[in-house]
């Protein structure tokens, strides 16, 4: 900041450039908003000018209240949570036992997730609906938490062994000497410092979860299980491409994220640990 | 309070011999303090005694009793690790009352605890702080805060004045003396610094490599060095060491010059002579005469870096203030009574006759 303070021209050229990157980022999210509630009869004269010279809320009414949008809604909330709890549970474990134990084959385990997260999905796609298939699992949402489960435990376990690694060793072992078990050491001193570790990976794994459309598409064709990314290409068909109510559906499916990160946000709050050990 | 046993204690890692036949019988209340260059094993030593490295072979004993499997919470032992290790999520109260808090001690005497402890270690105002809120000094207090709360039966330090000013290094060197005499416990101290090593202990450990190389009282170290390493770790200024040839009632140093120890016998076998800075007079007319390279007037000593011909660099140290300049050339006179002699194996040869006859 000082350097910021005695230089104004850079300050203001650091700031110019957040601003543009910024309108760069959010201009789609800006336009979506702006179809949302712009009235049907006026998307395709007033196509491109930035703010529509009448509002409407009826697209979302519709949405709410005349489509099957609210089930959907309510199936990927369902999976995205499901996924989440479940990756995150078990990505815990596996990075805390990456980082802390040496055990035989801990390399090649290493290796096979990475060599997992190498394939493109077009590549599985087939093999993995043979799999639920047969298994009689189609058109079900758990065949989705499973399978999305599966797709993100590697790169969740390596997310959460780079934070257990960021956590000193030296800490359990204090704990221990203090009395803790190896599990009260855990829950009482690692738990609470990982806690932004946790916060990132559900909602990495949350939005991956959330917007996952491939999968989806595949497994699930039955209208009550679709989830929101299925449900939004009913739009498509239905309504011979309803932009304002696609749009006033994809402002609504970008509550639910919005909410999950304002709640771990303060867990993302890096710096957790400084003054544990010297230096 | 503990005996502490360690019976040919070997730690391995892999194919490395980190530790090596390690035996060591520790006292009821007694201070020991282990010393040795950086990497021989003293932090390795003090985990497997802590029950955080598991011990390769031997036998570990507290009172008797073989405690090589048992968990660090059932050891009864605390620690004060190298690097502070404080919970950072935990303000400075709770950091102190933690191992309290895990046995559910009654949380009234958990806080008149904390309370004392905090007194003691001049931590009184800062208890509701989180440690990233805290001083080097400061952290390392609540570190020995930690330690101190409870009446465990041995103490562990490694190295845990390391990151202290000096003013702050003997106060806290004080504190931990206090502390010994106070509550009597056995102490296992980790330390670089000659001077903690050789005020505190009762009896120092000499590691080097992974091998005991002299277990003794301050005194003895300093006086009777089992071999060169020790001669030269313990002592500072370090210890000179020359050459020589043995000689039936003397030395004959690599000059030529012969220096007789008719109190010793067994010279012959020498190879190394030993004399310690202080050990080594400034005269007019002496055994060797050396020049000055650089003179140190630290004002209640002086050291004189001199170059002896045929011989090499001496260092030698002299009480009070000598007016000595760079390329002066003086007198020097070994006081032969503090000799130490060196076999080809490094080993001290045991030849005081003063000592046979003991
Ligand atoms: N996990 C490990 N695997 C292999 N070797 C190790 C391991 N931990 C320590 N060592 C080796 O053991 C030796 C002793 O280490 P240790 O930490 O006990 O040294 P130290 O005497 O405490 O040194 P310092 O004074 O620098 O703290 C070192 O040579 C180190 O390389
Ligand atoms: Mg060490």
């Amino acid at each position: 900041m000082a350097i910021a303070q005695s230089r104004p021209l850079l300050a203001i050229g650091k700031y110019a450039a957040l601003l543009g990157y910024l309108t760069f980022a959010l201009f789609p999210l800006y336009w979506l908003l702006k179809i949302a509630i712009t009235p049907d009869q006026l998307i395709f004269t007033e196509g491109t000018q930035l703010w529509p010279s009448s509002l409407t809320l009826d697209n979302f009414r519709t949405v709410l209240f005349q489509t099957d949008f609210l089930a959907y809604f309510g199936n990927s909330l369902y999976v995205s949570l499901g996924t989440a709890a479940a990756t995150t549970l078990i990505a815990a474990g596996a990075g805390y036992a990456f980082s802390r134990f040496d055990f035989g084959g801990k390399r090649i385990i290493i290796a096979v997730m990475l060599i997992t997260q190498m394939f493109p999905l077009l590549m599985i796609i087939a093999p993995i609906y043979k799999i639920v298939a047969s298994l009689g699992m189609l058109n079900s949402l758990t065949s989705l938490i499973v399978v999305y489960t599966a797709f993100n435990i590697p790169f969740a376990t390596f997310l959460m062994q780079s934070f257990f690694d960021g956590i000193p060793k030296d800490l359990e072992e204090a704990a221990m000497m203090d009395g803790c078990s190896r599990f009260q050491a855990l829950r009482k001193v690692i738990f609470p410092l990982t806690l932004p570790g946790l916060g990132a990976t559900l909602g990495f794994v949350f939005t991956a979860a959330w917007s996952e459309l491939l999968f989806a598409l595949m497994l699930i064709s039955k209208n009550e299980a679709m989830t929101f990314p299925v449900g939004l290409l009913t739009f498509v068909s239905k309504f011979s491409v309803d932009w304002g109510q696609m749009m006033a559906a994809g402002v609504l499916a970008l509550i639910p994220s919005c909410l999950f990160f304002i709640f771990i946000q303060r867990y993302l709050v890096q710096g957790l640990t400084s003054g544990a050990v010297k230096g | 309070m503990a005996r502490i046993e360690l019976k040919d204690v070997v730690k391995r890692y892999g194919s490395v011999e980190v530790l090596r036949d390690i035996d060591l019988d520790i006292e009821d209340g007694e201070f020991i303090v282990l010393v040795g260059p950086s990497g021989c094993g003293k932090s390795t030593l003090l985990r497997m005694i802590a029950g955080l490295e598991p011990i390769t072979s031997g036998d570990f004993l507290i009172d008797g009793e073989r405690m090589n499997d048992v968990r660090p919470r059932d050891r009864d032992i605390a620690m004060v690790f190298q690097s502070y290790a404080l919970y950072p999520h935990m303000d400075v109260a709770r950091n102190m009352g933690f191992s309290m808090e895990i046995r559910k001690d009654p949380s009234n005497e958990r806080t008149s605890r904390v309370k004392q402890a905090a007194e003691t270690l001049g931590l009184t105002s800062l208890t509701e702080r989180l440690p990233k809120a805290l001083s080097g000094g400061q952290r390392q207090r609540v570190a020995m805060g930690r330690a101190i709360i409870r009446d465990p039966r041995a103490f562990l330090f490694d190295e845990p004045l390391s990151n202290l000013d000096a003013s702050l290094r003997v106060e806290m060197r004080l504190e931990i003396a206090r502390l010994h005499q106070k509550l009597g416990a056995t102490m296992i101290y980790v330390t670089h610094d000659q001077v903690e090593a050789l005020t505190l202990a009762d009896r120092i450990v000499v590691l080097n490599g992974g091998d005991i190389q002299q277990v003794g009282s301050p005194l003895d170290l300093y006086e009777r060095p089992a071999n060169k390493f020790v001669a030269q770790f313990i002592g500072s200024p370090t210890m000179n060491i020359i050459p020589v040839q043995g000689k039936s009632n003397g030395v004959k140093l690599a000059d030529g010059a012969l220096l007789e120890l008719p109190h010793l016998f067994g010279t012959i076998d020498a190879v190394e002579l030993g004399i310690r800075p202080e050990h080594i007079d400034v005269v007019e007319v002496g055994d060797l005469v050396g020049v000055a390279d650089v003179v140190e007037h630290l004002g209640s000593d002086t050291n004189l870096y001199l170059q002896v011909e045929g011989l090499g660099p001496l260092m030698v140290r002299e009480h009070g203030n000598i007016p000595v300049q760079p390329g002066d050339r003086v007198g020097l006179r070994i006081q032969s009574e503090n000799v130490h002699l060196f076999g080809p194996d490094g080993n001290a040869l045991r030849c005081h006759t003063n000592e046979a006859a003991a």
